[in-house]
């Protein structure tokens, strides 16, 4: 049974701090991972998921009670926490764990499943909006196993969002390959969304300021009663391999003739 | 490589393969209406012309057949002849202002080739002029009339670099963001940063003692280069190639060199310090309603990052307003949008990312707090940085597309720099030659921005053509503002052919001529670069 108003929508923003999309990954020399003192920032996918989740309420100002975001990862994470805040985000949460620790995308799920749970006592989440993928681990697997372990709707590749007048449910515009696919429901409980023509907004100093003072809970792992112990074994990361320089050929027979060499073979045509 | 060039395309931002846009007004400058009205055209030298004699003599000192291109007919087979519209991107400058009448560029591939090619000049009375990316904004770059074009830009290698001081030596045609490329490998970078750095070389940027974004951290040139290595006008090699910090013995001469833009030498190598390349970026854009404004943000700037600054521009709204029409990406900063008067970028560059997020956050807040600001951006990521640096990088090209642009680089007392904007839209309105900010007038816009830490703004007037009455409603005007607060014509662009004939607005006349006196004692010939920088016309 829930104690809020059915009419307003609580939405749960998760976001993940990775290294800066521009930055050059280097494999460390003894491949047992990269170099990961560089710079990091929000994973350019929440940063979308952010602004949508801004703009819905940009859009339906009585509809949207809060929009929370969330983190798991380091004590750095909390930076990140600040820029969505900084965005438009009005509350934040940040699961520490260790340094050290890579959770993989089951365990996080698990962690947002658990978080999810202990929030129905208080205000419900009635909607989380991620985004497709991180672009460390390139995984896109969070989303769809957290609506799994949920047992809640979900539509992926979202690129428009709009809630119903009602405020029950919500209409998504998912992309699909042939073009747009629209996706209705009677709940409202969870999507994924897609990179698409939505640019996030630069985080303003009087925002900035204001972020400061919204409150960022801090939990652990053991509060929400998860093990984030990785199940994978990473063995090794290597570089892809060095692109070799072409040769130029001086006329088209040494070009027949390289590529013979090749093992290409002409085909005579009749 | 030589592109083929359709007639009517523009040129992009420099670091794109860049098309030449040429107007129904023939540049030739035979007719050059512009600097006919302003005053007479040099009348070319005596020098001898080129002749396919000469060609073939070059021809046999180069070691490659690609380093000469000629489009004078009659050659023997060993030089294969293009046409003179191939030779464009070496005789029109990056503006499409002025065009020169080259028949022949040469690319030579090493000093002792450069060497051999100014000596044979020399002894055959060859006018030369010494060119690199050819990014000039003064016509300094390209040649008036017939003057060989000597480009360095097939001289690119990195001769040595030395990780432990960051002094790097290398020749003179690396492109500065390719050296730039190299040095961030080593965690260093090259003290030098401008929007044209994708294809401007380092020895033009020497030539001209280009200033950049970074002045405020790195100080200038002449500071961070310990040394030249330069090809005299007679063909001898000076070699003051030192990679010392100290060495105080005797005149320094390469500080002559620096900023000669051509006149008296070609440089061929160069050692540079470089400077650790520091990982804590912050980059934040702020709107201010007056100029006192920034003024006052200045200060504040300096009391709580000083250290760490690298960067404090400043533009206008009429400059942002530009941009933001031509920008690949526009893209509201503020909730006011474009309303405000004034915006400033401010860089914080340095070692610890949470000590400068920290000093950065105070300033900001002293900034809101005292109203100082009325609002700003604070990029998140690197994707941020760019867009913000865009938007004051992108000025100049968007400029460019909105029409035709009378460009004043000048230096003025910092509380005076945005008076000279002013004046200028006064001035002009006063002639009928501007309504407003793009309205029907002549002139379409009137745009400040620059480098605020530097006292250094770019005045750009844009108008439809180079027309005649514009020019003369903008010169001696502006030049004259400048004088009278005694600031500099030009700042860091040079004097290259427009600004040659006014030195005097900036420098006494002993000084000019003890100016001459060096010209004369290191090129007797007046082969190197004629018609520019320190010019005198022979008397008739």
């Amino acid at each position: 049974m829930r104690p809020t108003p059915a009419n307003l929508v609580r939405i749960l923003v998760p976001i993940k701090r990775c290294v800066d999309y521009a930055v050059k990954i280097r494999v460390k020399p003894d491949g047992s991972g990269i170099d990961t003192n560089v710079k990091h920032s929000m994973n350019p996918f929440d940063e979308i998921a952010v602004e949508e989740a801004v703009r819905l309420r940009e859009r339906n100002k009585e509809a949207i009670t809060n929009i929370t975001a969330i983190t798991i990862g380091p004590a750095k994470a909390s930076e990140t926490l600040r820029t969505a805040l900084a965005m438009g985000a009005d509350s934040a949460i940040h699961v520490e764990i260790p340094e050290s620790l890579t959770p993989e995308p089951l365990g996080i799920a698990k962690a947002l499943r658990a978080l999810i749970e202990r929030e129905q006592q208080k205000e419900p989440i009635d909607l989380v909006i991620m985004g497709k993928q991180a672009i460390d681990d390139d995984a896109g697997q969070t989303g769809q196993m957290l609506a799994g372990l949920l047992d809640w709707a979900q539509a992926t590749y979202a690129s428009k969002v709009t809630i119903s007048d009602d405020k029950r449910s919500v209409n998504v515009v998912r992309e699909v390959d042939g073009g747009a696919e629209e996706v209705e429901w009677l709940r409202i409980d969870h999507l994924s969304h897609r990179f698409s023509s939505l640019e996030p907004r630069y985080a303003s100093l009087p925002n900035i300021m204001k972020a400061k003072k919204k409150p960022i809970e801090k939990l652990s792992s053991e509060d929400l009663k998860i093990d984030l112990t990785p199940k994978l074994e990473v063995f090794k990361y290597e570089e892809p391999p060095k692109r070799v320089g072409g040769g130029k050929v001086a006329n088209v027979d040494e070009l027949v003739a390289k590529l013979a060499e090749a093992g290409i073979k002409a085909i005579p045509t009749s | 490589m030589q592109l083929l060039i359709p007639t009517s395309t523009r040129r992009l931002a420099p670091s794109k393969p860049f098309h030449l846009h040429r107007t129904s007004q023939c540049f030739n400058f035979g007719k050059n209406l512009i600097l006919k009205r302003c005053y007479s055209q040099p009348k070319r030298g005596s020098y001898a012309s080129v002749q396919p004699e000469h060609i073939h003599a070059l021809r046999n000192i180069l070691s490659n057949k690609t380093s000469l291109l000629t489009s004078i007919k009659g050659c023997d087979a060993t030089v294969e002849s293009v046409s003179e519209s191939e030779l464009d991107s070496f005789n029109v400058d990056w503006m499409g202002k002025y065009r020169g009448n080259s028949k022949v560029v040469l690319k030579p591939k090493s000093t002792e080739e450069v060497s051999k090619i100014v000596k044979y000049c020399y002894d055959h009375n060859l006018a030369i002029v010494p060119q690199g990316g050819n990014t000039g904004l003064v016509g300094g770059s390209v040649p008036l009339y017939d003057e060989i074009i000597l480009n360095v830009g097939n001289m690119n290698s990195i001769r040595s670099f030395d990780e432990v001081s960051g002094i790097v030596t290398c020749d003179a045609g690396i492109i500065l963001e390719n050296l730039d490329n190299y040095l961030a490998e080593f965690d260093y970078t090259v003290p030098l940063d401008l929007a044209a750095k994708g294809s401007c070389q380092i020895g033009g940027n020497i030539a001209t003692n280009a200033g950049g974004l970074r002045v405020i951290r790195y100080g200038t040139l002449r500071g961070t280069v310990l040394g030249l290595e330069v090809v005299l006008p007679d063909g001898q090699i000076l070699d003051s190639l030192s990679t010392l910090r100290k060495n105080n013995t005797g005149f320094d001469l390469k500080q002559l060199f620096i900023g000669s833009e051509g006149s008296i030498g070609v440089i061929t190598g160069v050692s540079l310090l470089a400077a650790p390349k520091l990982k804590a970026k912050n980059v934040a854009v702020f709107s201010l309603d007056s100029y006192d404004a920034i003024q006052r943000a200045f200060i504040k700037t300096r009391q709580h990052v000083g250290e760490i600054l690298s960067a404090f521009e400043f533009f206008d709204q009429a400059g942002h307003r530009i941009q933001q029409v031509h920008s690949r990406n526009p893209k509201k900063i503020f909730d006011a949008g474009r309303d405000a008067a004034f915006f400033v970028l401010v860089e914080t560059t340095g070692s610890n990312k949470d000590h400068d997020d920290q000093k950065l956050a105070a300033l900001l807040e002293v900034l809101i707090e005292s109203e100082i600001v009325t609002d700003g951006v604070l990029a998140q990521d690197t994707a941020q940085f760019t867009s913000l640096w865009e938007l004051r990088e992108t000025i100049t090209e968007a400029a460019g597309k909105t029409g035709k642009v009378f460009k004043y680089d000048v230096s003025l007392p910092t509380s005076l720099m945005y008076s000279v904007v002013e004046a200028t839209r006064k001035h002009l309105a006063e002639l009928g030659l501007y309504k407003g900010e793009g309205s029907d007038g002549k002139v379409k816009s009137v745009i400040g921005f620059g480098h605020f830490g530097d006292g250094n703004i770019h005045l750009n007037v844009i108008s439809d053509s180079y027309d005649p009455e514009v020019q003369s409603a903008l010169e001696p005007f502006v030049y004259e503002f400048v004088a009278k607060h005694r600031g500099s014509i030009s700042a860091e662009h040079g004097l290259g052919l427009q600004k040659a004939p006014h030195i005097g607005y900036s420098q006494l006349p002993l000084n000019v001529d003890l100016m001459h006196q060096i010209k004369s004692i290191l090129d007797p010939k007046k082969l190197f670069n004629p018609y520019k920088f320190v010019y005198r016309p022979p008397l008739e």
